[in-house]
């Protein structure tokens, strides 16, 4: 009780994530335990399921369009749309006229996740030079081969970069979940009743730290994954897809 | 463990339980309640469009600021980018909790936690739009006999203003959709109207919608004020 007292709020805020105890209506242990075992799990379970279901759609779609480099419109609009739409209001929306369930929100999340993973799959593939593409098609390679060996391995970074967009986003709004009935770490910022304002300070740093760990998990994943021969050269530079990318893409580029 | 959501509305809906139609007690789409209570909607707009509006002038004015002390000490683009992308990274949702033991409940706070959202955009595109003034141009300027600072308020800034507003495109549509929770830090919007009672279709429809509207108001507000200061963009095309 004491240990973190000099913190003030935030000394009750962490101790809350540490040790459980009973709640001010009574009856209930709220913190500690609570959290670890029933809000991160559940929390991480919905993020997952969410990036996962939208990389299984974006993908393949954005490979395909990107390699015959064609829908330019559709990779802008699905960006700018995804913007426009509020996530919190993509939620309650879902809530509204769908009901409450971990489907419907982990559905939510998924509209959330498609476009930045998208428009930067597309952005991928379409900014691989034209001569490399004709190189490989030289070579005897089919439309498949050029895809898997050469468009998506130079389109990994990008690829990545979206994800990690998607990923900070999704498990940012999974914190407002439980407004649709499903037990995520938000649960103490939503059920402002059962819990105090060290419990809510609390969750907001545990979403805060997960949120970073996420970008970092996400960011090391894409220095990773970019093959060795592109970690020299420099991205092209075209408006329209610097444009796009620029709403997108983290880092800044430098000009030589 | 569904959240007693209604528990914690203000009085502002509790009249519709008695209301007249059908519709409205089945928690449905009803023109009829949105066209008679729209007038619920405007003072929540309002703060809405105030938050978004400030929040990306003062981001924009501090971004500047980075941006121009990067431009001419190129090794705080690292730092900067850094700093303002953990900023970035930080849902607002969790700033606006994070801030209240420090600066209480209310739209400064939520401003403050907007305002660290809009940063790492707005400076990422000053800084491209900056570096991708061509060197040809800047050469002629320094050839006229322009000093650095005429340089950069006559020629660099000017040739970045697509690459800037586009930066505050975005910044803006962004910011719209993080003030819907600014109502958690106690500063009202439209988040608040659709937390209110969020089971009634005809309300988070309205609130949404307006939302989405405001977004796409401002998005084109800017790219006017883009084709209206850069001319030149038009000739090339």
């Amino acid at each position: 009780m004491t240990a973190l007292a000099f913190l003030g709020d935030f000394g009750s805020a962490i101790e809350f994530l540490f040790v459980s105890r009973e709640s001010q209506t009574g009856g209930v242990q709220i913190g500690g335990r609570e959290i670890w075992v029933e809000m991160l799990p559940r929390h991480l379970l919905l993020s997952g399921v969410a990036i996962a279901v939208a990389c299984v759609v974006s993908i393949p779609i954005s490979l395909w369009l990107g390699h015959i480099r064609k829908g330019r419109f559709i990779a802008t609009t699905v960006a700018n749309t995804g913007r426009a739409v509020p996530s919190f209001a993509l939620i309650a929306l879902f809530v509204a006229f769908l009901g409450v369930g971990f489907t419907n929100v982990a559905l939510a999340l998924v509209l959330l996740a498609i476009p930045p993973i998208l428009t930067n799959t597309y952005v991928g593939v379409v900014q691989v030079d034209r001569e490399t593409v004709d190189a490989a098609r030289g070579m005897g390679m089919t439309g498949a081969q050029i895809v898997r060996q050469v468009e998506l391995p130079m389109a990994l970074p990008l690829i990545f970069g979206g994800l990690r967009i998607s990923a900070v986003n999704v498990v940012a709004t999974a914190t407002i979940a439980p407004i649709a009935g499903y037990v995520t770490l938000g649960n103490p910022i939503i059920n402002a009743q059962v819990y105090d304002t060290a419990g809510r300070l609390g969750a907001a740093i545990a979403v805060a730290l997960l949120a970073v760990g996420a970008d970092f998990l996400f960011g090391w994943l894409q220095r990773a994954v970019t093959p060795r021969g592109l970690q020299l050269t420099q991205p092209p530079r075209r408006s329209f897809l610097r444009r796009i990318v620029s709403s997108t893409q983290r880092e800044v580029p430098t000009t030589p | 463990m569904i959240p007693l959501i209604l528990a914690q509305a203000d009085d502002f809906f509790r009249d519709r339980t008695t209301g007249v139609s059908q519709c409205v007690r089945d928690d449905g789409v009803c023109p009829g309640w949105i066209a008679d209570n729209f007038d619920r909607y405007v003072t929540p707009f309002g703060e809405h469009v105030v938050l978004t509006v400030v929040s990306v002038v003062v981001g924009f004015l501090i971004a500047l600021g980075f941006a121009l002390l990067a431009h001419r000490r190129r090794w705080l683009v690292g730092p900067i980018t850094g700093f303002t992308g953990v900023l970035y990274t930080i849902p607002s949702l969790s700033a606006f909790f994070i801030l209240q033991p420090i600066t209480g409940r209310g739209t400064t706070t939520a401003v403050i936690a907007l305002v660290a959202y809009t940063l790492l955009i707005i400076f990422r595109n000053i800084t491209l739009g900056l570096d991708g003034v061509p060197e040809e141009a800047r050469d002629a300027a320094r050839g006229m006999g322009y000093s650095d600072r005429q340089l950069l308020w006559k020629v660099e800034l000017p040739l970045a203003v697509p690459e800037i507003l586009a930066g505050l495109r975005i910044a803006c549509t962004t910011t719209v959709g993080l003030a819907t929770l600014a109502f958690f830090a106690g500063a009202g919007g439209l988040g608040g109207q659709i937390y209110a009672d969020i089971n009634f279709q005809s309300n988070v429809i309205t609130a949404g919608l307006l939302c989405v509207l405001l977004a796409v108001a401002l998005d084109l507000l800017l790219l006017g004020v883009e084709r209206a200061v850069t001319p030149w963009q038009r000739a090339r095309a």
